[in-house]
């Protein structure tokens, strides 16, 4: 593309982001959470996540993001990683099998009585992963000239 | 009673969304240049499925007693992101120089470019 010199105007675009990147990111919360019981999950959940942040990417330049999310991606998954063999492990601690899982009725102030799973710890790892390879990949994509 | 009308009233937006989406398809086949086809793409359309989602939320809400709320962020996410989908197409249309119909008036933005490209150069 020929360099103008100009500053192309985006302010269509990055006020509509600021706006619909809240209802994106907390759309993949609830999906994350929803998964046990209805569609969704940690995969969905992290993939819309990385979206969200790739429509920062779009609307915004690449420094802006890495200022707003200094974030390593390569590390983020790795620590997915991490969360989905810890939350194996944990079940040896009771004597059973590996990636055994157990769910619970906890009372907890404010939400009252909450039905409670470890699935959700081994999911949280899967959203890390899906969120920390997505953005890895589409980030070593962007970089190359 | 309540039933018997709400059932007409959801019938008829989502035969409206419907219709919208077909004239909004026609006005895609029909119309003569990409902007005017982004017209008829962006906003028709838009209604068209605004009217149709409004009418699934009222069918759940009316007649299962089922509240969705991820319709109702449905609703305000295309009505917040098809508008500037729109205009995000025809800026870049217009940006890589793709011609307006043949019978277009008049084309301010070009006057605009042109004193913009002296004043820099």
């Amino acid at each position: 593309m020929k360099k103008t010199g100009l500053k192309t105007n985006d302010l269509i675009l990055q006020t509509i982001t600021k706006i619909v990147l809240f209802i994106v990111i907390i759309f993949s919360f609830h999906l994350f959470f929803a998964g046990h019981n209805a569609p969704g999950g940690g995969f969905i959940g992290g993939l819309i996540t990385s979206g969200a942040i790739v429509l920062l990417l779009i609307a915004f330049d690449v420094k802006t993001v890495k200022s707003i999310l200094p974030i390593n991606y390569v590390k983020v998954a790795a620590f997915g990683l991490l969360i989905a063999i810890l939350s194996g492990i944990g079940s040896f601690l009771f004597g059973v099998p590996f990636l055994s899982h157990t769910h619970g009725h906890v009372h907890i102030p404010l939400l009252g009585d909450t039905h409670l799973a470890t699935a959700v710890i081994f999911d949280l790892g899967v959203y890390f992963v899906v969120v920390g390879v997505t953005m890895t990949i589409i980030q070593t994509i962007g970089e190359t000239e | 009673m309540i039933e018997t009308i709400s059932k007409f009233v959801i019938g008829y937006l989502i035969l409206q969304g419907a219709f919208f989406s077909l004239i909004s398809a026609i006005g895609v086949l029909r119309l003569p240049d990409v902007y005017t086809r982004t017209h008829a793409a962006s906003k028709s359309a838009t209604l068209g499925v605004l009217s149709i989602l409004l009418g699934v939320f009222l069918y759940f809400w009316v007649l299962e007693d089922h509240m969705n709320g991820r319709v109702l962020l449905g609703i305000l996410f295309i009505f917040l992101t098809s508008p500037v989908a729109g205009h995000l197409i025809s800026r870049a249309a217009y940006h890589t120089k793709v011609k307006l119909w043949e019978n277009s008036k008049i084309d301010e933005l070009k006057e605009k470019k042109k004193a913009k490209d002296k004043v820099h150069s």
